[in-house]
Formats: structure tokens, sequence, C-alpha cells
């Protein structure tokens, strides 16, 4: 990776506040992540709009994952974790004492990048989260379960064959086996962490379509490397550098003319 | 499920189709109001004019945002060749603002008596441009292929109505102000006809990838 010099953003918050015309659902300030000593996020500064689809990009290492994972709490799970600044949903501190995380999950779903479904038929795959969530009832299970396979465009696919393993499915089919379950238990948000990046260009397209799809209902954040994926599917995209917030603006605007000279080398090609 | 990336081809070309539409408009009533002395209807085309640059401005900026998106194959060569259709439809519209400044200051003065094949070659542009965007439209490049020769008709009508008007106004030396502003008509419809072959061009590459633009010189 090419050596860069970055010189510190003025007004990042000001930036980003002012390329949102969506409604804030997710305001993050000031939020600094550790790993043991080290600062894997800098000062990030951030506000998501409610139901449109935002990209994070930036090399490996940049911190665009991390940042997702602080969404849902996530990086919760890892011991040497710290993290300063505030993250809100809906105007609630999700790192707050008091706050429920199994909760908080249950509204911001997440959808990884290897395809994850349960060694078990792709019914029960659904299932699982609505009984969890207090669901019972056969026919009310049933037709959550479709409206859910229905949702994540997948349900013609797999209509007669519910019972059987999900782990048959392809892995395009597989994926949305994923969705259909981040989807079921109706979050707010959906984080996506390269949902597409081990799928061929059909099945690609396929979670491309119903990400937009989607975004009618859902908001959705979406960390992606393929630039041209960000630019089909989302609205906003931000930029990420070894843990900065580089530049956050209309994907319109950072793929045909960025402000920032880091933003315009990667998205060109030029390093990362 | 829809495919939103279609989706936006299909607006772009349905862009292009309405300002397709306008620059035709425009031609026809420049002819209109040069033949038939129309000062107001001259008038009304320089105005209009403003709309289908407007629709330029639009159509480059949907297609910009189309290649953003890295469409591959035809549908690169789609969003291109829209872009390249618009500048000249642009163009076009700019020949018929120019054909309509000459009639409204004709219509002005006494009329030239002359007798000019204007209306044919008018005529001819005119369904240059038609068949050249129904091409675009069918997709057809044998249709668009056969547009290109009927360019030197036009052409050739133009040379002699210059020679006409050249041989008219050294008879005449009065009416040498309105002659010119004949030559600059006639010219400006020649100029269509090159847009609209241009157009051709543009849907050959469109359907078979095939860049035929100056094989036909000479």
């Amino acid at each position: 990776m090419a050596e860069i010099s970055l010189p510190k953003l003025n007004m990042p918050v000001a930036a980003a506040a002012s390329a949102i015309a969506a409604p804030t659902l997710i305001e993050i300030n000031q939020l600094s992540l550790y790993y043991g000593a080290s600062k894997a996020l800098k000062n990030i500064s951030l506000n998501l709009g409610e139901k449109v689809v935002t990209a994070f990009i930036g090399p490996s290492g940049c911190g665009k994952s991390t940042l997702l994972r602080c969404i849902n709490r996530m990086n919760d799970l890892i011991d040497s974790v710290r993290i300063e600044g505030s993250l809100k949903v809906a105007d609630q501190n999700i790192y707050a004492n008091d706050v429920d995380v199994i909760e908080l999950r249950k509204r911001i779903g997440m959808v990884f990048q290897k395809s994850n479904p349960f060694p078990k038929s792709i019914y029960e795959n659904i299932a699982y989260g609505l009984r969890l969530h207090g669901m019972k009832k056969k026919s009310e299970l049933d037709d959550h379960i479709e409206q859910s396979l229905r949702g994540a465009a997948i349900w013609d696919e797999v209509k007669d064959r519910l019972h059987t393993s999900a782990l048959g499915l392809s892995g395009g089919q597989q994926q949305r086996v994923c969705i259909a379950r981040a989807i079921a238990i109706k979050p707010e948000i959906i984080l996506m962490d390269e949902p597409a990046s081990a799928l061929d260009p059909i099945a690609t397209a396929r979670i491309e379509e119903l990400i937009l799809e989607l975004k009618k209902n859902f908001t959705i954040v979406i960390v992606t490397h393929n630039m041209q994926q960000a630019a089909r599917i989302s609205d906003y995209t931000a930029f990420f550098y070894i843990g900065e917030l580089i530049e956050f603006d209309t994907t319109t605007k950072i793929f045909t003319n960025p402000a920032r000279k880091q933003t315009e080398d990667y998205v060109t090609g030029r390093f990362g | 499920m829809e495919n939103h990336f279609e989706q936006g081809l299909e607006a772009l070309r349905q862009k292009l189709l309405l300002m397709a539409s306008r620059a035709e408009t425009a031609v026809n009533e420049s002819v209109q109001a040069l033949m038939q002395r129309n000062h107001d209807l001259a008038l009304q085309v320089r105005a209009d004019d403003d709309i289908i640059d407007q629709f330029e401005i639009e159509i480059d900026e949907m297609a910009i945002q189309l290649l953003t998106k890295a469409p591959l194959a035809t549908n690169l060569r789609l969003v291109t060749v829209a872009m390249k259709i618009s500048q000249n439809l642009e163009r076009i519209g700019d020949e018929a603002t120019k054909i309509a400044k000459r009639a409204r200051d004709l219509a002005q003065e006494p009329p030239v008596k002359i007798t000019l094949e204007l209306p044919h070659m008018a005529s001819l542009a005119l369904t240059m441009v038609k068949d050249a965007l129904d091409s675009f439209v069918q997709r057809d490049s044998i249709a668009a292929r056969a547009i290109i020769p009927r360019d030197r008709e036009v052409d050739a009508l133009n040379k002699q109505m210059h020679h006409l008007l050249a041989q008219y106004m050294m008879e005449n030396p009065d009416t040498i102000a309105r002659c010119l502003n004949w030559i600059v008509a006639t010219k400006s419809l020649e100029r269509i006809a090159d847009h609209a072959k241009n157009i051709a061009e543009e849907v050959v590459y469109l359907c078979e990838a095939q860049d035929i633009r100056h094989s036909f010189k000479n």
C-alpha cells in the first residue's frame, strides 16, 4: 500500500450532517475504538440516514468493518476492545449501561461475508429467531417465514423444500436465507459485511437487487470492497483510511467528484 | 424482482426519445416558419431551444450516474451512445434555432423571387433524423447503415442551392442580405442531415460494436 499523508478533516461532523437528506437514525460522535493499546478507529463522527443504504469503503484494515460492528455492539465479544465517544440509534446511546444488548441486536440485524445458515432446515433457520422472540403458533410462524423468505427474494426457489437442510442451497441462496433470517424479526437496521463478496455475478446481482428492495423498509449499512457495487446500491458512501473517516457524502458525489484526494486515489484504484 | 439498473437505462432511453421529439419539432417548425414567413413561430422555436439544452444536461447527468455503476457490453455502449446522440440532438436544436433566426429576419423583408428546393431538402434532412431515431428505438443497424449514404443527397442539394443563390445575388445585388440568410438556412439543414448521419453511426456502434465513423469519406 502506498504511503500517503492524511491531513486532518476540518469539519467531519458538519460535512456528515450536511450530506444527509434522510432523517438521521444512527448518530456516531467522536467514536474511537482501541484493540488493547492500538487505536483502530479515530474520532469518527458520522450521521447515517433512515431507510437509505450507506456504504462503508476503504482498504483492508481501515476500520470499516470494525465501525459496522460497533453499531450492534458485536465488538463487545472481543475482550481487549475499548470504546470512547458515543453511538446513538434513534437517539438512544447504545453504549449506555442500561442497554439490553440482546434487545439491541434484535433491532439491528447482521449479515456476514460468508453465509452462515444454521445446520438445520430452511424453515427452522427462520423459525429459530421468531421462537426466541416468543412466537409459538405454527400458523403464525408459517406466515412470518413465508413473508421473510419472500422479502429476501428466495421464496420461489425454496418453497417446495422448506424442510430440507439450508446447507444444501447454493452460496447465493444461503446468503438470501440469512437475509430472510435477519429480516424475520423485523429489525430497524441491517448491517451487511461484504454480503456478496463470495458470490458469482448472478448471485451478486440478486443480492444487490434485494438490498435496493429492502431499503424501502430497513436502514442498511454495508461494507464492501467493490466500488461499483457501492455505486450501484448505496445512497451515501463513507470512505475510511487507517481508522479515520476521510470523506462522507452522497454516493454520486464520492464517485464522480470526491472532495479529497485520498478518496479520489482510492476510488480510481491508485492505492489500496 | 425489478432490475434497478435496467430501470435506469430505460429512463435514460425515454429521456433521449423525449429530447429527440423536441428536436424534430424544432426543425419542423423552423422550416415552417421559413417557408410561411411566420415571424411568431420563428420566435417560438428560438425560445424552445432552452428546453432541448436542458435535456442534454439531464441526459449527461443520468448517463454519468449509470457509468459509475460499471455497465458492461451492450449496456456500456448504450450509455455512451446516449450521450453522443443527445449531443447531436442538441446541435440539431441549435441548427433549428439558426434557421428560425433567419426566418425571423426574412419575414420582415420582401420575399426573394427565386424557387428553391428547400422544402425537399428539409424533408430529406428531417426524414434522416426520424429514421436515425427509429433505428435507435428498433436497435436496427441495417436501417441505420442505410441512412448514412443519404447525407450525400442533402450535401448535393445544399451545393446546388448555394450556386443558385450566388448567381441570383450577382444578378440582383439588392437581395444579397436576404440571399445570405437563405444560404445560412440551407447550410443549417445540411448540418442537420450530418447530425442524423452521426446518430445513425452511433446506432451501428450500439448494435454491432463497430465504429464506422469517418469511413464513408469521399
